[in-house]
Parts: C-alpha cells; sequence; structure tokens
C-alpha cells in the first residue's frame, strides 16, 4: 500500500514544482523593470549566453544546411525537381530545422550552464548571502539571464539558418550543380516572410523564453550539494528539449 | 575576463545576428515581391479554376504582369471570381483581353495567361474581364477522348 502514498506524494511534488516554477517565471519577469539600472550585468550575460554559443551554432548550422542540401537533391533528382532544392533548403531551415536544432544545441550548451553556475551559487551559499545583504537574487541573478535569453536566441537561429541556406547553397550549386539562378530565384519566389522567416522567428523567442526559463528554474530551486546539481543539469537539457519539441508541434499546428 | 572584449564581441553579436535576419529578408524571401504594393485589381469569372492558388503568377507571353489574390465564388451565377493584381507599370492592356489557366511546370502549377485583345480601352482598377478559359480537368479530358473515339467507330 505504501505504493499509493508515494504516488500521491510525487503527484503533489510534481505540481508543487511547476506552480514553484511558473511563480519564478512570473517574479522574474517582474523584476526586468529594474534591469536598466544594472545594465552592465545584463549584457554580460547576453555575451556568456549568446556569443559563447556562435561557434556551435554556427557549425551545426553549416552542416545541417549542407546535408539538406544533400539529402533533398538526391531525392528531388528522381522527381527532375533539382531546381526546387532552394525551396526545400530555405523552407525547412527557416520554419522548422533552425529554431529547433538551435534551441536543442542552445539547451545543451547555454541551458546547461546558466543551471550549473546558479546551482553553484545555491550551493556555495552565495545566494544566501546576497539575501543577506538586501539584493534581491532574481534581480540581480536571474532577470538578467533570462532576458538574455529571449533575445539571444532569435540572433543565434537567425545566424544559424543563414549559415545553413548559404551552406546548402555552397553543396547545391558548386558541389552537385544545380543551377545558381534557379536555386535562389525560386526561393525567393516560394519562401514568405510572414508564414516562413516570421513562424521561425517566433518559435525561436518562445523556445529561448522556455529553455531560458527551466535552466533558471533548475539552477534555482536545485538541492545544494554537488549531486544536486549535477542532477538539476541533466534534468536542465532533457526537460527544455522535450519543451522544445513539444511546443514546436503546438506551434506549427497554431501557425500553420 | 577583459570588459572591453565582453562588449565589443556581445555588440558584434547582435549586430550580426541583425544583419543575418536583414540578409534573410532579401536574399532568401519573397520580399521584392511584397513591397510592389502599387498594383491595380481586375476581376475575372471562370467556369473552372481548379488547381489555380493564391499568389499565382499572371503572366503575358510568359512575362510575370501580376499575381492572383484572391478566389471566391461569384454569389448569383455560381462561377469562380478571381481578383487579380496587375502592377501599375503595365497599365495600358486593352479591355477586351482573355485569361485563360495554364500549367506551368512538371508538378501542375498553375497560373494564368493574358492574350492581348484589340480594343482601344485599357483594363483599369476594378474591371471585369469576361474572356476566360477554364483549367484543363483530366477526368473531362478522358471522356472527352473517350467519347470522340466511340463516335469514330
Amino acid at each position: 500500500m505504501k505504493w499509493i502514498n508515494s504516488t500521491g506524494r510525487f503527484t503533489i511534488d510534481f505540481i508543487a514544482q511547476q506552480g514553484n516554477s511558473v511563480i519564478l517565471c512570473l517574479m522574474t519577469i517582474l523584476a526586468f523593470i529594474k534591469i536598466p539600472k544594472r545594465f552592465g550585468l545584463f549584457i554580460k550575460q547576453v555575451y556568456a549566453i549568446g556569443v559563447l554559443s556562435i561557434s556551435i551554432i554556427i557549425v551545426s548550422g553549416l552542416f545541417v544546411g549542407m546535408v539538406l542540401s544533400l539529402q533533398g537533391y538526391n531525392t528531388l533528382v528522381n522527381f527532375g525537381a533539382e531546381e526546387s532544392l532552394g525551396v526545400v533548403v530555405a523552407l525547412s531551415l527557416l520554419r522548422e530545422l533552425s529554431p529547433v536544432v538551435g534551441a536543442l544545441l542552445f539547451a545543451g550548451r547555454a541551458g546547461s550552464s546558466l543551471t550549473a553556475e546558479i546551482g553553484l551559487m545555491k550551493a556555495t551559499e552565495q545566494i544566501s548571502a546576497m539575501e543577506m545583504m538586501a539584493i534581491d537574487p532574481i534581480e540581480y541573478i536571474l532577470a538578467p539571464r533570462l532576458l538574455a535569453g529571449i533575445i539571444a536566441m532569435p540572433l543565434l537561429i537567425a545566424l544559424f539558418s543563414l549559415v545553413g541556406i548559404y551552406g546548402g547553397a555552397l553543396v547545391g550549386v558548386d558541389y552537385l550543380g544545380v543551377d545558381s539562378g534557379a536555386f535562389w530565384s525560386q526561393m525567393q519566389a516560394q519562401v514568405d516572410i510572414q508564414h516562413d522567416l516570421m513562424s521561425g522567428v517566433i518559435k525561436s523567442v518562445v523556445f529561448g523564453f522556455v529553455v531560458t526559463w527551466i535552466a533558471i528554474y533548475q539552477g534555482y530551486s536545485c538541492i545544494p550539494t554537488s549531486e544536486g546539481v549535477s542532477r538539476a543539469t541533466t534534468h536542465t537539457v532533457v526537460f527544455a528539449s522535450l519543451a522544445v519539441l513539444g511546443l514546436d508541434f503546438v506551434l506549427t499546428a497554431a501557425m500553420l | 575576463m577583459n570588459n572591453k572584449w565582453v562588449e565589443f564581441s556581445t555588440g558584434f553579436f547582435t549586430i550580426s545576428g541583425i544583419v543575418a535576419m536583414v540578409i534573410l529578408v532579401f536574399q532568401a524571401t519573397n520580399f521584392s515581391q511584397m513591397i510592389g504594393s502599387d498594383v491595380y485589381k481586375v476581376t475575372a469569372s471562370f467556369d473552372n479554376v481548379s488547381g489555380l492558388k493564391e499568389r499565382s503568377a499572371v503572366s503575358i507571353g510568359g512575362v510575370k504582369i501580376g499575381r492572383v489574390s484572391q478566389i471566391n465564388i461569384d454569389k448569383e451565377s455560381f462561377e469562380a471570381l478571381v481578383t487579380i493584381e496587375i502592377d501599375n507599370q503595365y497599365d495600358q492592356i486593352p479591355e477586351d483581353s482573355s485569361l485563360a489557366v495554364y500549367t506551368a511546370g512538371l508538378l501542375g502549377e498553375k497560373y494564368i495567361g493574358m492574350t492581348i485583345g484589340g480594343a482601344p480601352d485599357v483594363l483599369k482598377e476594378g474591371s471585369h474581364i469576361n474572356l476566360t478559359q477554364s483549367s484543363i480537368v483530366l477526368e473531362k479530358l478522358i471522356s472527352q477522348f473517350l467519347f470522340s473515339q466511340s463516335d469514330k467507330k
């Protein structure tokens, strides 16, 4: 009969966690107004979250674009439609691959580093020390990171898409022999700013918010031991990846 | 960490992200077609426009002069009412020009081809074109063929 108890406890804990997470999110968003006072902190977070992720985003974008071009050509050439390769590469990247793959990489790199940093601050009692000095840790630590995540993601995704499309053009035009004029003109005719580009941007903003929120919540509410921090970091990557994929489906269905 | 490097690289990152977005808008999307909002609208009735989509091209002799903006059903005659937007620079099209729905590529994209008539008056905003030819429906073509075969016997 004890398993009924533990199921109940698990459910209550789970729901309480969701509630805590939302409360933390709301308090962090309310603290956005105080960010201009500590603008240097915010810039430092944009650097830590955004700039340091550039290398992985660009390299991944390049390879994703090139593989897409290669695979797309292989299939399209069966229908004599290889001139539509530009459309295939651009649409897949802008609509789906850039936001989703970029968000997964972001969760793995920036999300885990955020969680580890905040968790370690909690474990070494820096957060309690701040509260003692009447500095609100949400204002000082969490809010800059959340806003930096929301702002850095669309920029990273734009870079991903750009490098991916040009990588796809490199493979398609220079290596596979698709006509350059057809590649770009078909892409420009069929890719719509609102349907395709904008939906990618909206997705990237939402994903940036969700991934950073999960990361800072996990860090802020982890068990303050080294095992707790490592578990929180794992949770961040797993939950953020699942959330990104689930939200991707919801957003795609809503925007299509 | 050197403070100047942090600020410089963050600024560079932000600018490059925005520049990447701008390049995407200009190079990868149909931006140039959207900003041409100096068009005039003309309507036309068709019997059948199956396969024609909104934003399909309208062309004269293969040169694109505008695109389809709306496809509705006329409430009285139940014919397909197609609204096309023609670029303002093509304002000398005779009023009795005719439209027909053709197929563009192997994948069956439909477009509207315009054949020029000889009337002195030109198409203006709100003109209506009556001379139209519907798109070819495969089943009708086959039944026509079979009918003509049975006729010969």
